[in-house]
């Protein structure tokens, strides 16, 4: 059994134009020490998801799933004081943006402790040593003085490391990670990247990596799962999605990086845009970009069904050599 | 050879800064001895981490900074020291395409009229002419032509980037600086945004300086590249040759350090420890031997001035042997 099982998540918001579905109806499952990615483009409902599992939607949002455990405790059952008491500590995540989720007016070390307290992980006295111990292991120079630094006096890579080290300091099971590295420099991304695959090989803890780099992906991932417009189109392990991507909007999506496009002059593209609140087409959602759709496709909503690999959201999901299977057009493409 | 049309020659930026009422001012150098030359169709690639001056480089391009040494010459007429009606004519050859289109377009103003205003500031025209003109560059851009009426708010953050094109190229500027041009979209969208500079820099024999962290990016559009680090160019050369041998080791680095979508890649790491040291007390022998893993002690003593090493300009004293 999985360490985090979700089945059928949604998550809605009631707008002033009626209900807007961002998430309609995904599993997750993650094991230990496993590092799932789950990619999209913004919009996709990739970070709501997991804020979904946090808890951490509030009213006009509603989350609805069918099953919702963590190792074995159902955490739609529990109160929201019981609750509290699992997120942070067993699962816990790290926020996109370090600049604005530290709190500006305490120190960073305060901060971090304030975790180790509220979940009481160690006695009053020894929180300080834990600290130290935190911002040594996330690679911060000299933590001992560090600890009194407010954020606007460190770096954003060394904010980063600070928000690491408040998600890992009571040894979650579970860390979800959401854009981590967005905002930070290559050298500086390579190192949190490396820091949190080490973490997560030590502690056998389950990293749940949200990102829209198809590098990052490739690099630190084992398995992937593909959304779009809140639902997901495709999961598989890393090596297979990237050899043969089964959902036409993966296949394009990888084709669009510039990166395996060397020698050719133009970029092949993804017409459109991702559909946003008011305009979600019938039948598959990226039917109106897709290359290969049909009348069939317009018409009838895809499931997630079993392929070679893992799960694809088509009707006519992609073969080995990326034509659609059972498609009249397949030998045309 | 097709005509320079710019052309810097040690380009120097340094800021004076405060540190306090007793303390000596110190001096930032944004960018220290920068050279390059602009041609037709041709494409620089300025690449760096933050806080290696390649927006300040953007900046000085553009004409809103002096600099403070060194020579910036435009089609070929000068632009330091000159008055500042010089300056402000000169100006209107080189256009910027900001980072983020999201803060870079008015709100109250309408697609037409963004595409009008560069127009009607410098007296093009009247106004049926402007308005010609915006419609086809719009039409240039692939915008609709009833989208000429709406609002910024209206469009996704691709159609924007297009929009902010457009208004870079209404007055036929010869080079267009662009500042992460694409980092704030997403990849299929960006992948449109770039096919399209590439078509405009063709069509209108514009030349891009186009300023970026995105590897990947560069690689694609850029047909030389210049890395920054720290204010001051680490390596000049054509873009297959900089890709193939780096001779740089912050190069490297940064190319070890880009994540792939190659598995193959995952293998050549190489680790780079620390951030980038304080601009405003840099280190005295090169600005890199901090974080440098092949660093001896002349680096530390002994700062690397930009050389030929196999068709490249590097500065590293250990060019040819890293």
């Amino acid at each position: 059994m999985a360490l985090l099982e979700i089945r059928n998540l949604a998550v809605e918001f009631a707008t002033a134009r009626g209900r807007f579905r961002a998430v309609e109806g995904i599993d997750i499952d993650v094991d230990e020490s496993e590092v799932l990615c789950i990619v999209g483009e913004s919009g996709s409902g990739k970070s709501v998801a997991m804020l979904a599992v946090m808890g951490l939607i509030a009213f006009p949002g509603r989350v609805t799933a069918d099953v919702m455990r963590f190792g074995g405790t159902d955490l739609l059952g529990l109160s929201p004081r019981q609750r509290r008491h699992v997120v942070g500590k067993d699962i816990a995540m790290v926020f996109q943006e370090p600049m604005t989720s530290l709190n500006p007016c305490y120190p960073v070390g305060w901060q971090i402790g304030e975790a180790l307290r509220v979940h009481r992980a160690v006695p009053r006295r020894k929180v300080r040593a834990r600290v130290v111990q935190l911002l040594e292991q996330v690679g911060i120079p000299s933590p001992a003085t560090r600890l009194r630094a407010f954020p606007h006096q460190l770096s954003g890579g060394m904010n980063q490391r600070v928000m690491i080290a408040m998600a890992i300091a009571c040894n979650p099971r579970v860390l979800i990670a959401d854009e981590p590295t967005t905002a930070l420099d290559v050298t500086i991304q390579k190192q949190i990247l490396d820091l949190l695959v080490a973490l997560q090989r030590e502690h056998r803890m389950a990293l749940v990596l949200i990102t829209h780099d198809m590098g990052v992906v490739a690099e630190t991932a084992h398995r992937v799962q593909v959304m779009y417009a809140g639902q997901t189109v495709e999961t598989q392990a890393t090596d297979s999605l990237f050899a043969a991507p089964r959902h036409p909007y993966t296949a394009a999506l990888l084709d669009a990086l510039p990166e395996r496009a060397r020698g050719r002059a133009r970029l092949p593209t993804i017409p459109g845009v991702v559909p946003g609140i008011d305009d979600r087409p019938s039948g598959c959602l990226f039917q109106p970009r897709c290359a290969f759709a049909t009348p069939h496709c317009v018409a009838v909503r895809p499931a997630l069904a079993e392929v070679p690999g893992g799960r694809s959201r088509c009707h006519y999901w992609l073969d080995d050599a990326g034509h659609p299977t059972g498609h009249d057009r397949a030998v045309a493409a | 050879m097709s005509e320079a049309l710019m052309e810097a020659r040690d380009v120097r930026l340094h800021y004076p800064v405060g540190r306090g009422l007793f303390a000596k001012p110190g001096i930032v150098r944004a960018v220290d001895g920068v050279s390059f030359t602009l041609r037709v169709g041709r494409t620089l690639a300025v690449v760096g981490e933050s806080g290696c001056g390649k927006s300040t480089l953007g900046r000085l391009a553009t004409l809103l900074e002096e600099p403070t040494d060194g020579d910036l010459l435009v089609d070929g007429r000068a632009t330091v020291g000159v008055d500042a009606a010089t300056r402000r004519k000169l100006r209107l050859s080189v256009q910027m395409v900001f980072q983020n289109p999201y803060g870079s377009l008015n709100p109250r103003k309408t697609v037409g009229a963004i595409l009008e205003e560069p127009l009607a500031i410098n007296r093009r025209g009247d106004k049926r002419a402007r308005q010609d003109a915006a419609r086809a560059m719009m039409a240039k851009v692939g915008l609709r032509q009833d989208q000429y009426g709406r609002y910024p708010h209206m469009f996704s953050g691709g159609q924007r980037q297009r929009i902010a094109i457009a208004r870079a190229l209404m007055l036929n500027p010869r080079v267009v600086v662009a500042d992460e041009p694409v980092s704030a979209l997403d990849v299929s969208i960006q992948a449109q945004v770039l096919n399209l500079m590439m078509d405009l820099r063709d069509e209108f024999h514009l030349a891009y300086l186009f300023i970026s962290h995105d590897l990947s990016v560069v690689r694609h559009i850029a047909h030389d590249v210049m890395v920054m680090y720290l204010g001051r160019p680490v390596e000049q050369a054509p873009k297959e040759s900089l890709f193939a041998n780096p001779r740089h080791p912050y190069t490297r680095v940064l190319l070890a350090a880009t994540p792939s979508v190659d598995p193959a890649h995952r293998t050549t790491a190489i680790a780079v420890k620390g951030e980038l040291p304080s601009p405003l007390a840099p280190p005295p022998g090169c600005v890199f031997a901090s974080r440098c893993p092949y660093v001896q002690d002349r680096c530390t003593a002994e700062r690397p001035e930009l050389r030929a090493v196999q068709g490249h300009q590097v500065a590293c004293h250990f060019a040819e042997t890293v």
